[in-house]
């Protein structure tokens, strides 16, 4: 009967389906409506550029209007992918300039886009909307300037975290006066200094402002300029946080504050002046987003009083800062032992999990919370523990996605996690030491996260650390059926870890491995498995040369590619030659030409 | 932040020694520290009666970790030892005789586990923040201009004693009778490193652990010697009341 329907009514009803895998699986469903979908597909989502090529992007969907490409394997975030890997955007705005595609909507995450890219992307679109990068690299505010010039409609421009040139240009003075449609500025991640008087006339024309994200180089007069501008904002990006705090600014700042009813997000403080947090007191009523994570050094407890303002959080980004080194002194004038030291710690870790206790009992509405660790050059700030992370549990039944970094954990506490929050989807824990024990009974972790799996029936995403054996994979295979990435670190014993995960995750997508001991066996084992996923990475483990090239040759349709680095860049290596990186991934296209000396597809 | 912290607020079984480095001489005074204390660790501190003013916060965070120093003393409670943390598993703090050592807090077995490639893993974006730069002015008495260094750039006052050789390349580090000192090679002018804390006092330079020498000094100056003698007893009176 559905074959009697005409297209227009088919192309109307696939109008109410938005997301790209319910779009995919209206388009497996017969000929017609593939045809139908193909050319109402506005928005294309690739999570592997290479998976796909421009031309066949567009030549299947050549009424694209908005395309969201993810470059660089996830490992690249912690410098395990050397620089010139790949990821270039370049390619994807040439072919759609080319071929005239109406594109109005660009969101990238870790690729490299250059300040060439930026200028054709803004020359060939003239109803380009929306730039979106996140985690990129490659460019500079020249790029910048040029889209802030060009894009005479431009709604969107979001930087986030990204490795930007500051060229010291004034990119931002490139926007003209007749740009008045911006809804959503971030610019945080730049370092240099933008003109203010630029930026406040351009909140000023711009009424449908609803997100803005200062960089640090904005100093709070200027906020509390665009503040008093820009009543009607819903997220908001402080800058620089410094000031007098009984200065006639921050009291202008606190009353402009007050009148901003609507901002439900706030992030920024990348440099602050703790006393002069209480000017956002008036919002926090009615925060749902709080990222504090950024902020160095506000100690914990003007942390908390913040926090214990905000009742409606719903996602939560913080650190907890105590510096150690004043309390060493504090003490005593003469060395502290090793004990000494050690149970000051103890009682700092106390005071960081603390924070989370107050965290626990302020925010009831709390979903996402993400905890990073306060002390990476091991200047003796100390941290959060388990009992932080039960606290959350306990006081905070709506969360269900959480990222923490803590100096120990225990299988209890795990356990009683799991019991209290069924609901996580996404659950990332990473201890600072990669393979630390249960800090109480010495066993490996592995119970706690099959706790975790068990009950946890909706999880898409886990990353595990601490000590663990293969029994944590045999859990996660028997009972993580929802789960689509898996992130392991120093983990397991033998390839049967390995085998157990990809044999029983049937929904699995993204596999990543570090220094753990899976060899050929494990990689060998279900080669078709890999077609079903987006990609694998392994480095550090025991896969071997030769197995990496049976595997090449079993399965044409992955690039299964070796990435060498330093010196022994031999011509051939050995088979039985062990292999430090390897990425595979899925694809449609063959081997990628842009691939640099050190990377090579088998 | 800064706190002035007046002992006699504090709970009677707990005993703390407070001191301030004196500059120049190498004798300590008992004395006002200020230092950047939160006022939660005021409440740790209390005793189990809670004699401390309430919590400004809304939950309740009072603690029953009663604190006393490590095996007691004064009847003091022990206090309530959680497991011991596995990492960091052995501390070591070389401190107070050589100007060369830094508090190092960081375990043995951290200075091996931080050169893990991308562990703990956190995009370089975010490390970066952690990671502060701390430039500072410096003055050579007698020259026309002054020079910034990043302090967080060096790992301990030898590092930044060479520096100041290379960037002031009159001045030469050299082994006066088991010390080092910087002089002016062409007239043979002793200079002494100084620099300005963030209680505006003018401290020698190397007596202090090298992280807190980072935190606290906003300039450095290189005092000519015969200037310094002068300088001890300027800074002696300095501000700062002694409370014994």
């Amino acid at each position: 009967m559905l074959n009697y329907f005409p297209e227009e009514v088919l192309e109307h009803v696939f109008d109410f389906v938005t997301s790209h895998r319910d779009r995919n699986a209206v388009s497996l469903v017969c000929k017609s409506w593939y045809s139908v979908e193909r050319f109402s597909r506005e928005k294309v989502f690739i999570g592997n550029c290479y998976a796909v090529n421009p031309e066949r992007v567009i030549a299947r969907f050549p009424r694209v209007r908005s395309l969201t490409l993810k470059g660089k394997p996830h490992f690249a975030d912690f410098n395990l992918v050397p620089p010139d890997w790949g990821g270039y955007v370049y390619p994807w705005i040439e072919a759609m300039a080319k071929h005239g595609i109406n594109l109005e909507e660009l969101r990238l995450k870790r690729m490299v886009v250059s300040d060439e890219s930026l200028e054709l992307l803004a020359k060939s679109f003239p109803n380009f909307k929306s730039l979106v990068l996140v985690s990129c690299e490659g460019f500079t505010t020249d790029g910048l300037a040029a889209i802030a010039s060009n894009c005479r409609f431009l709604r969107e421009l979001d930087l986030q975290e990204n490795e930007v040139d500051d060229r010291k240009g004034q990119w931002l003075s490139c926007f003209p006066d007749s740009c008045t449609s911006l809804i959503s500025l971030n610019f945080a991640c730049l370092k240099g200094e933008v003109n203010a008087a630029a930026l406040e006339r351009l909140v000023a024309r711009c009424p449908n402002l609803r997100s803005l994200r200062l960089n640090h180089a904005v100093p709070l007069d200027t906020l509390q300029k665009i503040l008093t501008q820009a009543p009607q904002l819903n997220d908001l990006g402080t800058g620089s946080f410094v000031h007098d705090p009984d200065s006639e600014t921050c009291g202008k700042l606190k009353n402009a504050m007050k009148k901003c009813k609507s901002i439900r997000s706030l992030s920024g403080f990348l440099d602050v002046n703790a006393r002069c947090l209480p000017a956002v007191y008036p919002i926090c009523t009615n925060l749902t987003s709080l990222n504090l994570s950024y902020a160095p050094g506000i100690y914990s407890n003007d942390l908390i009083k913040l926090i214990c303002h905000c009742k409606k959080l719903e996602r939560l980004w913080v650190c907890f800062f105590i510096k150690l080194i004043h309390y060493t002194y504090f003490f005593s004038g003469v060395p502290l032992s090793n004990q000494g030291l050690n149970w000051i710690m103890q009682i700092l870790d106390t005071i960081g999990d603390k924070g989370l206790g107050a965290v626990a009992s302020t925010c009831k509405e709390l979903q996402e919370l993400r905890v990073f660790p306060s002390d990476l050059y091991g200047v003796g700030n100390a941290g959060v523990t388990e009992e932080g992370l039960v606290a959350i549990s306990a006081g905070c039944p709506k969360l269900n996605s959480i990222l923490y970094f803590c100096q120990q954990m225990t299988n209890a506490a795990l356990i009683t996690v799991a019991k209290n929050c069924p609901n996580f989807i996404r659950f990332r824990l990473c201890t600072l030491n990669p393979t630390i024990p249960d800090a109480v009974t010495n066993l490996p972790l592995d119970e706690g996260f099959g706790a975790i799996v068990q009950s946890c029936k909706g999880l898409k995403r886990l990353s595990v650390s601490g000590l663990l054996t293969d029994q944590v994979f045999l859990y996660i295979g028997m009972y993580a059926e929802q789960l689509e990435m898996l992130s392991i670190a120093f983990a397991g014993d033998s390839d049967k870890g390995m085998l157990y995960v990809l044999n029983g995750c049937k929904k699995l997508k993204k596999l990543e491995i570090r220094d753990s001991p899976f060899g050929n066996v494990a990689l060998l084992a279900d080669v078709g498995k890999y077609e079903t996923m987006r990609s694998l990475w392994m480095s550090s483990c025991e896969v071997t040369f030769g197995a990496c090239k049976t595997l090449a040759e079993k399965m044409p349709r992955l690039n299964v590619e070796i990435i060498n680095e330093g010196e022994e860049i031999e011509a051939s290596p050995d088979d039985r030659h062990r292999v430090e990186k390897m990425y595979l991934y899925r694809t449609l296209v063959g081997p990628r030409r842009d691939a640099p000396d050190f990377v090579w597809t088998l | 932040m800064l706190v002035d912290l007046d002992p006699s607020c504090l709970p009677h079984k707990f005993q703390v020694q407070i001191f301030k480095f004196a500059p120049l001489g190498r004798t300590y005074d008992k004395g006002l520290i200020q230092c950047d204390l939160p006022s939660c660790v005021e409440m740790t501190m209390g005793n189990q009666r809670n004699d401390l003013p309430d919590s400004e916060y809304s939950g309740s965070l009072k603690t029953e970790l009663t604190l006393a120093l490590p095996g007691g003393g004064g009847g003091a409670q022990a206090p309530k030892l959680r497991p011991k943390r596995g990492f960091p598993e052995a501390v070591n703090l070389n401190l107070g005789t050589s100007s060369e050592d830094e508090a190092s807090v960081i375990t043995q077995s951290s200075s091996s586990k931080t050169q893990v490639v991308g562990w703990p893993p956190v995009r370089s974006y975010r490390k970066n923040i952690m990671k502060s730069c701390k430039f500072v002015k410096v003055a050579v008495d007698g020259a026309p201009y002054l020079r910034k260094v990043d302090l967080e750039i060096y790992t301990g006052y030898q590092q930044l004693l060479a520096a100041f050789e290379e960037m002031f390349t009159c001045l030469s580090i050299c082994d006066v009778l088991n010390e080092r000192k910087i002089m002016d090679s062409a007239n043979g002018t002793e200079y002494v490193p100084t620099y300005e804390d963030k209680d505006e006092d003018w401290m020698l330079v190397g007596d202090v652990p090298w992280k807190m020498f980072v935190e606290s000094c906003k300039r450095l100056r290189l005092m000519k010697s015969s200037e310094a003698i002068g300088l001890a007893s300027k800074t002696m009176s300095s501000k700062g009341s002694n409370i014994d």
